[in-house]
């Protein structure tokens, strides 16, 4: 069995570089590191100046994401030995402007994702003295999968969609707009469905599919666009047929 | 020495990359999407196959015939083969993606996909013999 592995690491240095490079590093090969741990280790012995980001390493945080061997993965959830045996290309995700070696810019999914309102809205917010919002275990399944979602923002390295036409508003932001619009306390849908309706919300994606398998915690943001679309598409046709109903 | 950085608008020292017109040949996965999306050519190919076929039939029996003799030319035999594959492409994935834009609940629970897959075959086998036996039995 190989004694150490090649991890081929983007770096872009902006003060140096006017385009990203590789820098190869030789890391010991462990059965039980994932990509993070390699990382953190040329970071710690090979090279200190080497720049991503992580906290939880435990697929909670979703910090850590990032492109292995061209695919969008969580390096704290894709190990080592995986690749053997190597080398590992690993590079920032990609669609999205890189700041520095493997850190992008995510300032424009934070934006989008504030767009669909992404928390529980009422019209009227009940008395503290009438208690909780009750929910029963059915009416939680229901959106439950969706709620799963950790902001990794895999989906959008792994949409061509919003790598050709930046204004999508993504897999992430949609599944967590239908999240809330199917939990049973909300009552914002009619709010969510003006931003989710836009040619670059749902109609804008194409159902490549690649989200889906992205997702490293099985949220399924494609199914929920599609599902979407059947609900735009039904509320058209009741404004379209029955203009006097409000919406 | 190195040469400076790029600067673009308002932020200067970000690197984009541009995404290839060529993305698609990157993975299978990505491949197969964009030949789904072609399919959409073929499905209306047939289409306009059918309504000459219409126009053919409405202007009478010998421009019928003519019609007839087109259709099987090497051509059109060719067209019409790959067309029919591209179609049944077409068909088979929209089939098998039907459950994840449709998911059902009964009593609580999420009916498995292949329960939602499986009425659409059925209905596109009971059409397809339907038309069989409407072309055939005469």
């Amino acid at each position: 069995m190989t004694e150490t592995m090649t991890l081929q690491v983007a770096r872009y240095r902006p003060e140096q570089e006017s385009e990203p490079t590789f820098d190869s590093f030789e890391v010991p090969f462990r059965k039980d590191w994932v990509i993070l741990d390699a990382l953190n280790y040329i970071k710690d012995k090979l090279d200190g100046s080497l720049s991503y980001r992580w906290s939880c390493r435990m697929g909670v945080c979703g910090s850590c994401g990032m492109m292995v061997n061209g695919e969008p993965k969580l390096t704290c959830a894709t190990f080592l030995s995986h690749y053997l045996p190597g080398p590992v290309r690993v590079e920032p995700l990609q669609y999205f402007p890189v700041v520095r070696d493997l850190v992008i810019e995510m300032t424009d999914f934070l934006v989008k994702l504030k767009s669909v309102k992404p928390w529980i809205v009422r019209q009227q917010e009940k008395p503290f003295s009438e208690g909780e919002y009750l929910q029963t275990p059915d009416q939680l399944d229901t959106y439950k999968q969706f709620s799963m979602c950790i902001n990794c923002m895999l989906c959008y390295a792994a949409c061509p969609v919003y790598g050709l036409d930046p204004h999508f508003i993504g897999p992430a932001a949609i599944a967590l707009a239908q999240r809330y619009n199917m939990d049973s306390r909300d009552q914002g849908s009619a709010e969510r469905l003006d931003i989710l309706s836009q040619h670059e919300g749902i109609w804008g994606c194409t159902f490549v599919g690649e989200c889906t398998k992205a997702c490293p915690k099985n949220v399924d943001p494609a199914g929920a666009i599609q599902q979407y679309k059947l609900t735009s598409a039904k509320e058209w046709f009741k404004s379209f047929l029955l203009p006097w109903s409000a919406k | 020495m190195k040469p400076p950085p790029v600067y673009t608008e308002y932020h200067p020292k970000w690197y984009r990359t541009r995404v290839s017109t060529y993305w698609w040949s990157r993975s299978w996965a990505y491949l197969k999407f964009i030949l789904r999306e072609l399919t959409s050519i073929f499905v209306a190919y047939f289409v306009v196959i059918t309504l000459l076929q219409i126009r053919a039939l409405k202007q009478g029996p010998q421009s019928y015939a003519q019609f007839q003799e087109w259709l099987r030319m090497p051509l059109p035999v060719v067209l019409n083969a790959v067309s029919l594959l591209f179609v049944l492409f077409h068909t088979i994935t929209w089939f098998n993606l039907a459950p994840r834009a449709m998911p059902v609940r009964i009593g609580g629970k999420r009916i498995a996909d292949p329960w939602i897959a499986a009425p659409n075959y059925v209905a596109w086998l009971a059409i397809s013999v339907l038309v069989a036996w409407l072309l055939l039995r005469g």
